[in-house]
């Protein structure tokens, strides 16, 4: 067990070093980039905040003519405090709380159809790769491909038209029906899963195909190794086999490169949630690039980037549980 | 079996086929444009619907779809191309020194290569792009920035089993210079990676591309596919359901994305044989095994 917290605590370095370089990035980029960053950045201020305040800001954020060291020292402190300043797009909110007000329903979003996705992929990939020579097996792969190629927000687009627009079954734009008062009450929730659903579904359907693809090739290996011959020489019935040979064996890849497809499916989700008008993060994003709101924009970097890399950390723990091969 | 790599890629199916969608793309984007003297122009009543005058009917601003839809190739793929290029060069260098290395200099590199696997793509462009002029190199430099790492880490891997193998330390111990053992050793036996990652790179950078245009981070004056999406939101496509203002594009660029990524299924066929699947094997060998079935496996494949 004390290989596994030694292995734990590296991963944790690694996170740590990431989230370090993350928050480096976003204190280095503004200050390297051609032109003046400073009066880009405070340009949308001007005639919301008095002079002084500006100043304060400015102060606050490390453009002042001190040495570099000091403002990065001074940024990082504020960070720390959770300080992220003050959006522009939505002024005189604080950056902070506009990004927490958005986080709940992005991880609903994404949560939800990050396992529903897992779910249907990893099974029909099992099944797919169980009976090589079904139907099934030449028509899904490819036709899943060919639905993964088009961009996230594309297939959003689509769905919104015809199932949203056209047919009207579903709303077109936000979390919630805005005559209901936010509550935890049965209307309430059915009134967010409503609006959940369509965003859910296009993320979910462009996610399938990934998942199946990928279990259906760990599958092909696993099934051709020597245990699996065994097994069918005992005589175990095909669908044990399938189950609790063949892919209990494939999936564990498969969670471990999940860490990096969180990444991939933020990536979707905030084009997604741009689509809806869902007021998750990806959303809130939008805001701030029309806006030119460069503190809420940073401010979304650094919390996607963290969130990130607590997901991974958890992930690394659970195969720790899962797989013993990774317990020495 | 003494073919050539081109060979053996044009003889598989899904290879040919992605080949050949990808090549009619290539040639619209080279000579599409010739015919719209400009795309841009105002040329009729905004959101016509498909008709013979307008293929693909009219945009909010009463420019000619098909027009736009032909000459946004142009740009996105260059710019597609272009990036998967930049992209599987730079992992290709960082890929080799660490796996060639090893130890120390694996050690630092392999955790930059980590770090930015962990950073979430899509967010960290959006920050760098904000503050970049907007353009076709500005967007191909952030997306070099944010997507080499991937194809570092599968090139590293590659180079590093090959670093083990005797070939390579013969011509180690030869006294060849490092530079040349990878350059003339390592790189002409992972050719088929190199290749896979390229068109890996580039469904990338055409998707990333695509997606900070339409968030209107690129040239929103320029056509391209990811603007025409952007003019196509920002014009009310959905309220107003003028879905040919976005569908036609849509398509293109998942039929880009589609072929590139039916080249790549050919080339790990051809490169790991055991995803060819049987029905392929079958077609491949017809007369190898004794129609009888010799062996379990022969009478399980030619049986009956």
């Amino acid at each position: 067990m004390n290989t596994s917290v030694q292995y734990l605590l590296k991963r944790l370095g690694i996170y740590t070093i990431a989230g370090w370089a993350a928050v480096t990035l976003n204190f280095f980029i503004p200050r390297m980039m051609p032109g003046d960053p400073v009066s880009v950045m405070f340009a949308s201020f001007r005639g919301k905040l008095k002079p002084e305040a500006i100043e304060a800001l400015k102060q606050t954020f490390g453009f002042t003519d001190e040495p570099l060291l000091n403002k990065y020292i001074n940024y990082l402190s504020h960070l720390l405090k959770g300080d992220l300043g003050i959006s522009t797009a939505y002024f005189p909110e604080k950056v902070s709380s506009i990004i927490l007000s958005g986080l709940g329903w992005t991880l609903l979003l994404v949560g939800i159809s990050l396992i529903i996705s897992f779910v249907i992929g990893s099974l029909i990939g099992m099944i797919i790769a169980w009976k090589r020579d079904g139907k099934l097996d030449s028509i899904l792969p490819p036709s899943f491909s060919f639905i993964s190629s088009f961009p996230y927000f594309f297939t959003a687009m689509l769905l919104l038209y015809f199932l949203g627009f056209k047919l009207g079954w579903f709303p077109i734009r936000h979390a919630y029906n805005s005559d209901l008062i936010p509550g935890f009450n049965i209307e309430f929730i059915v009134s967010c899963l409503h609006h959940a659903l369509l965003p859910a579904s296009t993320l979910i359907f462009m996610g399938i195909g990934g998942w199946m693809l990928q279990m259906r090739n760990n599958m092909i290996g696993t099934i051709s190794t020597d245990y699996i011959s065994f097994a069918k020489s005992k005589g175990l019935s095909q669908k044990r086999i399938m189950i609790w040979y063949a892919a209990k064996n494939a999936i564990l890849p498969i969670i471990t490169s999940f860490g990096m497809a969180i990444g991939f499916i933020l990536n979707g989700t905030i084009l997604t949630e741009i689509i809806f008008s869902y007021p998750g993060q990806g959303y809130i994003l939008f805001q701030a690039v029309q806006a030119q709101d460069f503190q809420l924009m940073q401010g979304i970097f650094l919390t996607i980037t963290l969130s990130v890399l607590a997901a991974n950390w958890l992930i690394d723990i659970l195969v720790l549980i899962l797989d013993p091969r990774t317990r020495k | 079996m003494n073919r050539t790599w081109y060979n053996r890629i044009w003889i598989n199916n899904k290879a040919r086929l992605g080949i050949i969608i990808v090549s009619i793309f290539i040639i619209i984007a080279a000579i599409g444009p010739i015919f719209f003297e400009d795309p841009n122009a105002y040329i009729d009543t905004p959101l016509l619907e498909p008709s013979f005058v307008h293929l693909f009917g009219t945009t909010g601003q009463g420019q000619d779809v098909f027009a736009q839809t032909i000459a946004g190739a142009r740009s996105t793929l260059f710019i597609g191309f272009g990036t998967g290029i930049l992209v599987v060069l730079l992992g290709l260098i960082v890929g080799s020194l660490s796996g060639y290395f090893g130890r120390r200099v694996d050690n630092v590199l392999s955790l930059i290569i980590n770090i930015f696997l962990l950073m979430p793509g899509l967010p960290l462009m959006v920050i760098i792009a904000a503050w970049l002029p907007p353009g076709p190199f500005s967007i191909m430099g952030v997306l070099v920035f944010t997507g080499w790492a991937w194809n570092a880490r599968v090139l590293r891997s590659q180079v590093l089993s090959l670093r083990e193998r005797d070939f390579v330390n013969a011509s180690v111990v030869s006294g060849e210079s490092n530079i040349k053992v990878i350059i003339y050793q390592i790189w002409p036996q992972m050719l088929s990676l190199i290749m896979a990652s390229f068109i890996g790179a580039t469904v990338y950078a055409i998707g990333a591309q695509v997606g900070l245009e339409f968030l209107g981070l690129g040239d929103v004056d320029k056509v391209t596919w990811g603007n025409n999406l952007y003019w196509a939101t920002n014009d009310l496509a959905l309220l107003t359901g003028s879905w040919w203002t976005f569908v036609p594009t849509g398509l293109c660029i998942a039929l880009v994305s589609f072929g590139l990524t039916l080249i790549n299924y050919g080339i790990d066929e051809i490169s790991n044989p055991r995803l060819l699947s049987e029905r392929i094997v079958k077609s491949r060998l017809p007369n190898l095994f004794n129609r009888n079935g010799s062996t379990p496996v022969a009478r399980k494949l030619f049986g009956k």
